[in-house]
């Protein structure tokens, strides 16, 4: 039981923080532009997939690095000539813009690529188990992404909070006429937000590419997740945004752990029921079986009970 | 007409005119399995008075209450899983079920789904309608994959619809009984929706999606009007849904997950949400590009991709839109000023079309080439990928033209200001 609760929470750490640094770059680009990215996890993906090619031709490390730029720059280009363009239709427009994004970029990945999973793989000096508990092996490369994910966190509140730059994003934040006003290109800094979120999430599908497979359906299966992230956290909180991806980590990885069943639940208090029909699923599967829905009844029942999320302020 | 025509006759007359284009659709529909009567196109008709009757569904949010769903497939899949099981119960003849009536079990479905869904989701529109619509399309995608003995997990549940209450001697054997069954739903869903939109509940949510506030005021809760037309909606996505379970027999976990969902907003909006006519239009095209161009690229998708991205950027109105733009210049007799703008602007435009599909081509095959392969079939020409003449003639192609369809394009905007001022000029006197 401790060597589970162990490792789940390592695994918990290492996926809640990779979820932050999807939902840190989605909720800033939020709450400046009132816009939510839904080609947000494409970026990723396609970090992913840059980070394989760069991988190929001359090795990880530098991949490392140029990807994320690469994505960024793609973002940048992607607010300067498209969002911008469209902002004059209103948010709904926006929205619906970024789906479409994200649409091409995932076709234009497997258009690239192809449909199949390509062999993106940790470096070799990374490939070895870090230590044994118990006799579970903690790979090297977990450790890798725990540590980038830790050293991101702590450059963005830096950066955010001391820097002349971050009080110019918080600022246009809340002001943006304000911050006109007082001279700043505040266009360039959406424009810089909006790319240095996309540059966050390629990173983020840089380092993740390798641990959770690198495939066309990658986007989708966080997309949505990071979308739940910034909901429960409450919109707009980055400090919300990153409670709940810790939560949400912790949730999908003790849910994968726990092979119980409402009706074994029930049987331990003293009820049976031999009866199987059609609804004999509902009480039949496990908690392990319905980890990928629990996210989105976090979600629901979120919406229901406490609109604003944890620590947001703005109703839902 | 004069006074003294008994009045009947004159309201007789009004009826029929206006009502003149839905007879017209009646007619074009009864007719169109005559002209095309092989098993592929009346297959290819059945998916796109499916797809119309879910597009007119999707539009019920999006373009009459402004809101923005990224899960409407939650509807129609449910209402495909509540009708298959209706069929499989009643094949067999155990108790009277005509087929003709079991799509209205996935009409109720959708119903009650999207009572109990729209309950929490419709207090807002916008941006957090939208997540909240993705939160609950996730959910139950996920779970119809989880909860195998209601949705039959990745095989889906089947069912025969030959087996059931025969109906006035129909069995639906032959698939023109099914398309006529098909259609002569849609006809009436699209007929139902059409009168929906011109009731007050119809009315009162072009009102809160235009002003929420100011309809409050009047009083009249947004929330309820919102949830009213979800309802709606999620009842004509049901009922489209359960036309697909007769349609094909099978309901898998496709017909209900987010790339469906993604489908119906890409057909509405291409088809433009502004107009009841647009969804209708957006359908027929996207199940023509899908099952036309399909037939020549593996990548049509991407294709429809780039459509949809150009109409947000640039036609947002989409294509029903850009052709009521040109109706009171029609009307002016002014649309023959514009061909030749159009022209200038067109033929670069087609250059550049071409040269981008034709990289977008030869980048795929690249990806999908057998080893040693270089010889790929694109414009009825054989051209060599290893070489970089056609890659160089692509490039020139797509940049020469979009060069060129810029520098003309302001002579097509001055002619169509010129070709406007004209028509309104003449509305107005």
């Amino acid at each position: 039981m401790l060597e589970l609760t162990v490792f789940s929470l390592l695994n918990g750490l290492v996926y809640g923080l990779l979820l932050f640094m999807l939902s840190s770059g989605l909720t800033l680009i939020f709450s400046m532009m009132g816009v939510l990215n839904f080609a947000h996890a494409s970026l990723y993906m396609l970090g992913a997939y840059l980070a394989y090619s760069i991988s190929l031709k001359i090795g990880f490390w530098p991949g490392l690095v140029i990807a994320p730029l690469l994505v960024g720059v793609v973002g940048a280009l992607i607010e300067r000539y498209g969002l911008r363009h469209v902002h004059r239709y209103g948010h709904v427009a926006e929205l619906i813009f970024t789906f479409g994004v994200a649409f091409l970029i995932e076709e234009s990945v497997q258009l690239i690529w192809g449909r199949q999973n390509v062999d993106y793989r940790e470096p070799a000096i990374l490939a070895f188990p870090l230590f044994k508990l118990w006799g579970t092996d903690f790979p090297a490369y977990k450790a890798f992404m725990l540590a980038i994910s830790i050293g991101i966190f702590i450059a963005l509140l830096v950066v955010l909070t001391r820097s002349r730059v971050g009080l110019i994003i918080q600022a246009a934040i809340t002001h943006p006429n304000q911050v006109a006003m007082l001279g700043h290109n505040v266009p360039l800094v959406f424009t810089g937000v909006f790319g240095a979120g996309s540059a966050l999430a390629g990173l983020a599908g840089v380092i993740a590419g390798p641990s959770l497979g690198t495939f066309p359906g990658m986007a989708a299966v966080l997309g949505s997740i990071v979308f739940v992230v910034i909901v429960v956290g409450g919109l707009g909180s980055l400090a919300g945004a990153f409670v709940a991806s810790l939560l949400i980590g912790m949730l999908q990885t003790f849910a994968v752990a726990v092979d119980y069943s409402l009706e074994d639940l029930f049987k331990a208090i003293g009820i049976t029921t031999g009866q199987r029909s059609a609804l004999s699923d509902l009480y039949t599967v496990t908690v392990a079986q319905i980890g990928p829905i629990l996210p989105y009844l976090l979600l629901v029942l979120i919406l229901i009970f406490r609109p604003t999320g944890l620590l947001g302020k703005r109703e839902v | 007409m004069s006074a003294l025509a008994p009045a009947s006759a004159r309201t007789r007359t009004t009826f029929v005119r206006r009502n003149a284009i839905w007879w017209l659709a009646l007619l074009i529909v009864l007719l169109l399995p005559q002209l095309a009567r092989s098993g592929t196109s009346i297959a290819v008709l059945n998916q796109m008075c499916i797809m119309v009757i879910f597009s007119l569904s999707y539009n019920m949010l999006l373009g009459q209450g402004g809101m923005l769903s990224f899960g409407h497939a939650v509807y129609f899949g449910l209402g495909g899983y509540f009708t298959i099981h209706l069929m499989k119960m009643a094949s067999g003849g155990g108790f009277f079920m005509p087929l003709p009536l079991v799509p209205l079990a996935g009409g109720v479905a959708g119903l009650l789904f999207g009572l109990l869904f729209g309950s929490f989701s419709t207090n807002r529109a916008g941006t957090v309608f939208a997540m909240i619509s993705l939160g609950i399309g996730e959910l139950i995608a996920a779970s119809s994959l989880i909860f195998v003995k209601f949705s039959g997990g990745e095989e889906g549940i089947t069912a025969d619809r030959t087996n059931l209450t025969a109906f006035f001697g129909a069995t639906f054997r032959h698939e023109l009984q099914v398309y006529y069954l098909i259609a002569g739903w849609m006809m009436l869903c699209a007929w139902l929706m059409y009168r929906f939109s011109r009731t007050p509940v119809g009315r009162m949510a072009n009102a809160v999606r235009d002003n929420a506030e100011r309809a409050e005021f009047v009083g009249y809760s947004q929330k309820h009007v919102r949830l009213l037309s979800f309802m709606g909606a999620g009842f004509f996505a049901g009922i489209a849904g359960g036309l697909f379970a007769v349609n094909y027999e099978i309901v898998t976990e496709e017909t209900v997950n987010l790339v469906s969902s993604g489908v119906v907003l890409l057909q509405a909006y291409i088809g433009g949400v502004g107009f009841f006519a647009g969804p209708i239009v957006g359908a027929v095209v996207y199940t023509l590009l899908q099952t036309l161009l399909s037939n020549y690229t593996e990548i049509w998708a991407f294709y429809v991709g780039l459509i949809f991205v150009a109409t947000v950027m640039y036609a947002p109105a989409g294509l029903t839109g850009i052709i009521m733009m040109h109706l009171p210049i029609y009307r002016a007799g002014k649309l023959r000023s514009l061909a030749l703008p159009y022209l200038r602007v067109g033929l670069p435009a087609l250059c550049c079309a071409i040269g981008v599909i034709g990289l977008l081509e030869l980048l795929h095959f690249l990806s999908v080439r057998a080893v040693g392969q270089s010889i790929k079939r694109l414009f009825w020409v054989r051209l060599d990928v290893d070489q970089p003449l056609a890659w160089l003639v692509f490039a020139a192609l797509a940049l020469g033209g979009f060069v060129a369809a810029r520098r003309m394009a302001p002579q097509l905007v001055s002619a169509w200001d010129a070709a406007s001022r004209h028509a309104f000029a003449r509305r107005e006197r």
